[in-house]
């Protein structure tokens, strides 16, 4: 069973002699339960991968299964529902200012029809538990260090069983210790789960965190240098 | 095999749909919308006051402007009120009592033809100047000229006394509420009667009667026919300017109504007294730029409303477009942060109406006691401002949401 099935990928941006293609004829298997790796110089086209897997951008060449998705000609609506089985983790921890470090988690809940609000806040509690920050559940984003506000992040990207997270740069607004920490957390979330991990990076220092890296070079994927 | 538990949960929906459809995102309530927009909002409970002051502003200066609006109309037709009759004829190119064209009294001959009506009264009408005994400056007020007798007009503090007063010739009744610009009428009659100058001529102020200042008018004065004649000179007595016709008690005002406009020639028009009021408030409303001011102020508070409503709601939108494109991504549909967008909209409405109800209705006491225009809040009036708040709201709101087309979750990645 595959969470990603990527096959003849080709993605561009803009149209006319101005097009410029930064996916090329790209092919990408991510098996369930695997956390991959994509690095990769800038401008290579990691992100526009992602955004492509996340069901947040229209697929426009190729094909794109994502958790049993054929995300080629899906709609809006598909798109939509699809990314509600996805697990988003931003480089900047995007928490809503006005909301509590539980109220943002359960933000992941709030679209699931059969979760009454106290189930919501018990899973969301328990899910800033796991990140470490069981005590922090009342607290607004803003008296969290960035490193705490990163780890509610991922809480609220893994608290509805996503069958995919999705990660870019996610160590970028975090000192390296923090973020090889904050990284380590994920995996170990992962995995006591079995959930798919994709996370785009440039940090070296998280490289032990993957089962596999992919490298990027112009759109497309490269032998990556071994580790 | 994790990634299918989100699925496994909604199987009886997906059971039932083609083998690679998903199942669509459910319409979303208003509850949690409503919950999530009313957190961002008592967040920041200064940026809160600042858009309810805005509401506030805007529901004092509607209930205030309609309110002034309300009270000149009624004002205007507190003659046409206190007409003491059934119908009324007069001249079709009369537009307002206070400038309306004669017709011929033969016309009330005519209409005592039908067996329905039991007497015909006419009224005259004159703009007058009146010399302020006081200060000798002139000033023009309206003159009523009727028959005593006939006790047409019901203004306050008309009596038998005072109808009997005016039959002696030159002798008038005086309004003791109009503008105070035309004397202390009132500690003169104190007095007993007293004589003035009404267009030149020498007159007895012999009583009073309480009117007041309406639109057409700044005061008012009563005599009789042979008097008012004097006075109005050039008047032609068999021009009359309102005819008031006594139906027989028991008959039909619809048609004996419809019976006169058969009988009578083109040139009158006939009225009941609602009709009569009316034509005179569509008058004000219609031909007199009055309404259009009253208008306009109500159309100011209501943009200058929208306009602070939807820069709160736009700039909440800019400074959390990051939040609502993080909230895409996770799946929020446009639809669903519409709801939010709406739901503050709804709450600014609430929120400011009531403050903004609470002042108006000080302010409607303060006027009636202090300045003396009666201002009254109605359920009818409260509800129908607190629509147009709403709707202030509501607009603003749907054009504040264009701005989260901006909010592209692809953004969120670099
Ligand atoms: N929305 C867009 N419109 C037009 N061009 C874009 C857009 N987004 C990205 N690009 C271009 O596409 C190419 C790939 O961009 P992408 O963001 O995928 O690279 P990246 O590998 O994520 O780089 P980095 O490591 O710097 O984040 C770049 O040349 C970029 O300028
Ligand atoms: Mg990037």
């Amino acid at each position: 069973m595959n969470a990603v099935e990527i096959r003849g990928l080709s993605h561009r941006y803009g149209a006319g002699p101005t097009a410029l293609t930064v996916l090329h004829d790209l092919d990408l298997t991510i098996p369930a339960g695997e956390i991959v790796l994509l690095t990769g110089p800038s401008g290579s086209g990691k992100t526009t991968l992602l955004t492509l897997i996340g069901a947040l951008r229209a697929v426009q060449t190729g094909s794109c299964r994502v958790l049993g998705i054929e995300l080629s000609k899906a709609d809006e609506r598909t798109r939509v529902a699809l990314r509600r089985r996805i697990g988003f983790i931003f480089q900047h921890h995007n928490l809503l200012s006005f909301l509590t470090a539980r109220e943002n988690v359960a933000m992941a809940l709030e679209l699931d029809p059969d979760l009454d609000e106290a189930e919501r806040l018990t899973r969301a509690e328990a899910m800033l538990q796991a990140v470490g920050l069981a005590d922090k559940v009342d607290a607004y984003p803003a008296v969290l260090s960035g490193g705490q506000r990163q780890r509610v992040a991922i809480a609220r990207a893994l608290v509805h069983e996503p069958g995919l997270i999705l990660a870019d740069e996610p160590t970028a607004a975090l000192d390296s210790k923090t973020g090889h920490e904050t990284m380590a957390l994920l995996q170990h979330l992962a995995k006591e789960r079995g959930r798919t991990v994709f996370i785009v990076t440039h940090d070296p220092r998280i490289h032990d965190i993957a089962d596999r890296i992919v490298a990027m070079e112009d759109g497309q994927l490269v032998q990556p240098a071994t580790h | 095999m994790n990634e299918l538990a989100p699925l496994a949960r909604a199987s009886p929906v997906l059971a039932t749909a083609p083998a690679a459809a998903i199942q669509p995102p459910p319409a979303p309530g208003f509850r949690l919308p409503f919950r999530l927009a009313w957190r961002q909002l008592r967040h920041e409970p200064a940026r809160l006051a600042a858009a309810l002051s805005g509401v506030v502003f805007a529901t004092l200066l509607i209930f205030m402007q309609i309110g002034f609006k309300n009270a000149l109309f009624d004002s205007a037709v507190l003659v046409q009120n206190s007409l003491q009759a059934d119908l009324f004829l007069m001249h079709r190119n009369t537009e307002a009592l206070w400038r309306s064209a004669s017709f011929p009294r033969a016309r009330l001959a005519q209409a005592l033809a039908l067996p329905e009506v039991e007497r015909v009264t006419p009224l005259y009408v004159a703009n007058v100047p009146w010399r302020n005994p006081e200060t000798g400056l002139n000033r023009t007020l309206l003159l009523f000229g009727v028959d005593p007798t006939a006790r047409l007009l019901g203004f306050h503090g008309l009596d038998d006394a005072a109808w009997h007063a005016i039959t002696r010739p030159d002798t008038i009744l005086f309004d003791e509420r109009g503008k105070p610009e035309f004397g202390p009428i009132r500690s003169l009659l104190a007095q007993g009667s007293f004589f003035g100058e009404l267009n030149r001529k020498r007159v007895e102020v012999v009583g009073s009667f309480g009117l007041g200042a309406t639109f057409s008018s700044e005061s008012n004065a009563i005599a009789s026919e042979t008097t008012f004649w004097r006075i109005a000179s050039g008047r032609n007595p068999a021009q009359v300017d309102v005819g008031a016709i006594v139906l027989k008690p028991g008959a039909n005002v619809a048609t004996t109504k419809r019976a006169l406009q058969a009988l009578l020639p083109d040139d009158v028009m006939v009225f009941t007294r609602a009709e009569l009021a009316q034509f005179e408030r569509d008058y004000w409303a219609k031909v007199a730029p009055v309404g259009f001011i009253f208008g306009l102020g109500v159309a100011i508070g209501l943009v200058v409303g929208c306009v602070i409503v939807y820069q709160i709601l736009f700039s909440d939108i800019s400074r959390h477009l990051g939040e609502y494109a993080t909230l895409k991504a996770m799946g929020y549909t446009n639809g669903y942060l519409a709801r939010v967008v709406m739901s503050a909209a709804f709450i600014l409405a609430v929120l400011g109406f009531i403050p903004g109800f609470m002042l108006s209705l000080g302010l409607y006491e303060i006027a009636t006691a202090q300045i003396f225009i009666p201002l009254h809040m109605t359920i009818p009036r409260a509800s129908f401002v607190f629509g147009l708040i709403l709707v202030m709201c509501v607009v603003s709101g749907l054009i504040a949401i264009r701005k989260l087309r901006d909010a592209d979750p692809a953004d969120m990645f670099r």
